[in-house]
Order: structure tokens, then C-alpha cells, then sequence
């Protein structure tokens, strides 16, 4: 459905968007996942042709955005970062507008208008002032313009930033439910969103991709590699520094630190080679030794760690302790 | 044709849903009436002089009265047309609905055509005020009213031209404020292009009498609709739409 090639936008001082490479399929829900300032609004904007890519192509629908612009256009739906609204308007009167403007002819315009405040929750306030509305109503009314021509494409910048948790969850709901019938897109730069909401992840930093995949296989790449947690009840049979040496000696295990130790209860963090998981192997040991195993869960990189490390922005280690249960949830 | 209605349509809907358009209709409203106060009443009070001095000296009411009139009314325009097209694009991009508008299927010169129309049909309603004015003049006297409706096409048409090129410099700038500003001050230029006709009258100075929206009008307020200055206003409002579907287009190089 979207096919972009070496896409690169370059302004006078920086480059915004360096050659970069992805592809959607029909009915796909993706995440365009980065840091501020990572480019992600330039790419969306190039796809709706609000802009020109200064290199590189893109296809949406299998029209190119700057050959054949104006077919573009009639296949997308665009929520930008700050919604499109003309506070002087009632919902009702602009969402009739919007329909004009994307060539519904007049005898659908009602209903579809009235179509889309219902989908979209917005049916209560169709009468009011867009200029009265709260910032989760008018994300919904942005939302609404969006989708009110049935696009094939759906391109939605930060669709739930400055909304509150509930309104949240109530966007990524619409969001979902939207997707099948619609390609999504949209930009992010909260990690739960995406695996909330999509099926894939493209995460760019600095005008690059520097992954393109699934969420599952990010997820458990986030498993894997990671640290575990382990604690130890050798019953008086042993010191820390026993079991610290047993440890080490796992197969699979790259480093061992004593994390904490209250009589004979002692607690590890062990860290896995990359790309192995010691898990079975650090509790058969344990287990061998005569101890008891009290508890091993992988306090390993959550998604949002290894999205860290991918866009290298922060050390992962200057994130809280990822053995607290958190939204982002690791596998446990 | 559709969508140049849909966009007209919007911005009206803006005009007269905000405060504007109500603010200008009333200052309007205001000025025209002073001004068609203070001139009918002196030629009132000449006439009377004139009969008792025992002149018998036809007085015309189209000359004395409509022809000043609506030259004092095109200035009150070249006050008022720069706060009517100085929100057309400024406010758009400041808001950023002008997102909406590009990345929908609608061509540029639909969407810069269709506000210019908004903003002239603005300018007519304010105008519109005036024909309360005139009634009066028609009902207490008996002017030709063929001057008086070329009259009205030329300050329309002057009107459109300068809003054309007010439309223009609205996109250039997110700020209504300097939209207004450069927009006056492009109105103003035009207008006292044909000052220099106390230069002399080299070949610079008749193009640029030529060029002055001013000398356009005289015409017309004496009831003559001459080629020439139609042509004149249409090239400009061309011209004046040409720069500002030019600037829109440049605007997703620049953004």
C-alpha cells in the first residue's frame, strides 16, 4: 500500500529524513516510532504531499506523491500533529466542509458526517464551537476529518498526545477498530502505544530507520539478551560468594552482580550472552546445587530499553528498575 | 467550480461568524454615512445659495454629489480591504488548517480563487451598505443612475484588485498583523503611483500613471466603462492571484 525508496528531505541547514526505506501492506497497522525530532512528521508529511521529498520516492496506493500528487490525496487521510480545526466552526459545520472538500458528493456529506461523529464520539458535542472543545474532544474531531472519505491510507501524527489515560484508551480503541478496512500509520514516540495498538514498528532516529519489524519480534528480542533476576535461599549451605561463582560458570551467563543479601537470601542479577537466554539453565544449576530457588524472572531490556539503545539516546541504565511491574512489561 | 465554492463558502461562514466582518460593516456603515452627510449637505447649502443669489445654473447632482462621494468611499476601501484579506492565509497557516487544505484532492488556484471570491463578496456586502445612502439621494433628488452603477463596478473592481494582491501577501506570512501592514502599504503605492504625473510626462511617468489603481476610477464615476481600464483591472487581479497560487505552491518547498 506504501512503498518508500531511499526517501531523504533535506533543508538548507540539517537533513530531516535521511534516505530512508520501508513498506506497508494493506490493512497493516504501523508504529513510526522515534524521538522528537527524528523526522517522523517530515516522512508523514512527504506522504500526504505536503511537502516534496528533495530525494527518493514514495507510492501510496500506487501513486507517486509528487507525480501524481492529486490521486494521492484522494486515497489518504491526514490527522497532523496539531488537528486542522477552525475554532469558529460548529463540528457539525466543519465536518460538512472537510466532506466537500474531499469530493463527497452532497448527498452522502450528511451522513457520513454524521457516520463519523458517532464513530468517533464526538456525536454529543456536533453543535458546539470547535474553540469550546477540550483537547481530547477536538484529537477526536481531528480523528473524524480523517477518516470521514473512507481513506485507504490513514496517516495520523501523535493521534493521543496531550490527551489524558482514559481519552487515551478510548483513541487507541477507535485506532484499532479502524484498522482492516484502513493501512494505518502513525507516529509515536510512546513505546506502550505501539504495542498496543500495531502489528509493526518502524523506529527511526535522525532521519534513519534503524529497525523495521513486528512488535512480537522486538518483544522478544527485548527477552532475549536481557538480565534475569534471581534469588537464592542456600539455607545456610552456602555465601554469596559461593553461589556468585556457581552462577558464572552457567553456560550462556556473561556477568553475575549481587544485587542484595539479607541473611541467607541472596539476590543476583545475571546477564545473558547476547542473543541467548540462560534462564533454564541458571535455575537448573541453582536447583542442583541444593538451594532454593526463590525467584528467577527476567528483569531483562524492556521494549523501551532497546528502543534506548537502538536510537541511542539515554544509557539504558539511567531508566528505573525494570523488575517493577510496569506497562511496558518485558516477558515475565 | 465545487470546490471554489467550498472554499468561498468556509470563509464567509468565518467572516460573519467572527466578529469582523460585523466590525467593518459598522465602521463602514459609520464613514460612508458622515461622508454622504457632509456632501450632500453643502451641496445643499450651495444650491440654496445659488437660488437666492438668483443663479439659475443647473446643479448636478451625479457630478457634485455621487462622483466625490464615491471617490471619498474607494479611500475608506483602501483602509478597510487590507484588514479583510490580511486573515485569508496568515490565519490558516498559523492555525494550521492550511495542512487540511493542501493535503486534500483540491487545486491550489481552488482554494486561492475561492478565498479572493470570500474576500470581494465581503467587500461588496460593505458596499451593499451604501445603497442605504444612495435611496436617499434618489428619493430626494433625481441623479442619473447610470453613473451611479458604473460607479459601483469601478469601486468593486478596484476593490478586487487590491484584494487580489492583499490575498498575496497574506501568504506570505503566519502573522494577520503583517499581512495587514504590507498589504496596506502595497494599496497605498498603487494609489499614489499617479502623483508623478507632476514629473513631466516622459514615457516612466505614463506607465506608471498607467499602473496607479486611482486613475482607473475616474471613468468609471462619470458613467464610462472604457476597455482600457477593465483591462487593467483584470490583468491585476490575475497578476494578484497568479503571485499568491505561485506563493502557495512555493510554500511546500519552503516548509
Amino acid at each position: 500500500m506504501i512503498q518508500v525508496t531511499g526517501l531523504s528531505k533535506r533543508y538548507a541547514r540539517h537533513v530531516a529524513v535521511n534516505n530512508i526505506s520501508f513498506s506497508v501492506e494493506k490493512g497493516d497497522i504501523v508504529g513510526f516510532l522515534g524521538p522528537n525530532g527524528a523526522g517522523k512528521t517530515t516522512t508523514m508529511r512527504i506522504l500526504t504531499c505536503f511537502m516534496p521529498p528533495t530525494e527518493g520516492q514514495a507510492t501510496v496506493a500506487g501513486f507517486d506523491v509528487f507525480e501524481q500528487a492529486f490521486e494521492v490525496k484522494k486515497h489518504i487521510g491526514y490527522l497532523p500533529e496539531t488537528p486542522p480545526l477552525y475554532p469558529e466552526m460548529s463540528v457539525r459545520d466543519y465536518l460538512h466542509f472537510v466532506a466537500r472538500l474531499k469530493n463527497i458528493p452532497n448527498s452522502e456529506i450528511k451522513s457520513r458526517a454524521e457516520q463519523v461523529m458517532e464513530r468517533c464520539s464526538v456525536a454529543d458535542v456536533s453543535s458546539k464551537l470547535i474553540s469550546k472543545l477540550s483537547k481530547g474532544y477536538r484529537q477526536r474531531v481531528g480523528l473524524a476529518q480523517a477518516i470521514i472519505h473512507n481513506p485507504d491510507v490513514l496517516i495520523l501524527d501523535e493521534p493521543t498526545s496531550g490527551l489524558d489515560p482514559k481519552q487515551i484508551n478510548e483513541t487507541r480503541e477507535l485506532i484499532k477498530s479502524l484498522a482492516g478496512e484502513h493501512t494505518i500509520i502513525l507516529s509515536t514516540h510512546i513505546l506502550p502505544e505501539v504495542e498496543a495498538v500495531c502489528k509493526n514498528v518502524i523506529i527511526i532516529n535522525k532521519g534513519r530507520v534503524v529497525v523495521t519489524d513486528s512488535v512480537d519480534n522486538l518483544k522478544n528480542r527485548a527477552g532475549i539478551g536481557g538480565a534475569i533476576q534471581v534469588q537464592v535461599d542456600t539455607a545456610g549451605n552456602a555465601d554469596a560468594l559461593a553461589v556468585h561463582q556457581r552462577l558464572e560458570q552457567v553456560s550462556g551467563v556473561s556477568k553475575v552482580l549481587d544485587r542484595d543479601s539479607t541473611g541467607s537470601r541472596f539476590v543476583f542479577e545475571v546477564e545473558s550472552l547476547q542473543g541467548q537466554n540462560a534462564r533454564a539453565d541458571v535455575a537448573r544449576a541453582i536447583v542442583h546445587a541444593g538451594w532454593n530457588l526463590l525467584e528467577l524472572k527476567s528483569s531483562s531490556l524492556t521494549l523501551e530499553e532497546v528502543f534506548l539503545e537502538l536510537t541511542g539516546s539515554t544509557h539504558a541504565a539511567a531508566l528505573p528498575p525494570a523488575t517493577e511491574p510496569s506497562v511496558i512489561g518485558g516477558v515475565q | 467550480m465545487r470546490n471554489i465554492w467550498t472554499i468561498c463558502r468556509r470563509e464567509l461562514y468565518s467572516y460573519f461568524v467572527s466578529p469582523i466582518a460585523w466590525v467593518l460593516l459598522t465602521i463602514f456603515a459609520c464613514l460612508s454615512g458622515v461622508f454622504t452627510y457632509i456632501i450632500s449637505a453643502s451641496f445643499v447649502r450651495i444650491s440654496l445659495e445659488s437660488q437666492m443669489s438668483g443663479q439659475t445654473q443647473p446643479m448636478n447632482l451625479n457630478e457634485q454629489v455621487i462622483a466625490p462621494l464615491l471617490s471619498n468611499i474607494a479611500v475608506i476601501g483602501l483602509f478597510l480591504i487590507p484588514l479583510i484579506s490580511m486573515r485569508l492565509f496568515a490565519e490558516e497557516k498559523r492555525q494550521g488548517t492550511i495542512e487540511l487544505l493542501i493535503t486534500s484532492p483540491i487545486h491550489d488556484i481552488e482554494v486561492v480563487i475561492g478565498k479572493w471570491l470570500s474576500a470581494v463578496l465581503m467587500y461588496s456586502s460593505l458596499l451593499g451598505v451604501l445603497l442605504l445612502d444612495f435611496s436617499f439621494l434618489f428619493f430626494y433628488g433625481h441623479p442619473d443612475w447610470k453613473p451611479v452603477v458604473t460607479g459601483f463596478v469601478g469601486i468593486l473592481l478596484q476593490g478586487a484588485c487590491l484584494l487580489a494582491f492583499g490575498t498575496f501577501v497574506s501568504t506570505l506570512t503566519k502573522n494577520q498583523i503583517v499581512a495587514g501592514a504590507l498589504g496596506f502599504a502595497f494599496s497605498l503605492l498603487l494609489w499614489i503611483l499617479n502623483w508623478t504625473t507632476s514629473f513631466g510626462n516622459s514615457a516612466t511617468v505614463q506607465v506608471l500613471n498607467y499602473l496607479s489603481i486611482v486613475s482607473h476610477m475616474d471613468s468609471f464615476s462619470r458613467g464610462v466603462i472604457d476597455s482600457k481600464d477593465l483591462i487593467y483591472y483584470f490583468s491585476m487581479i490575475f497578476f494578484g492571484l497568479f503571485l499568491t497560487s505561485r506563493s502557495l505552491e512555493s510554500l511546500r518547498w519552503r516548509a
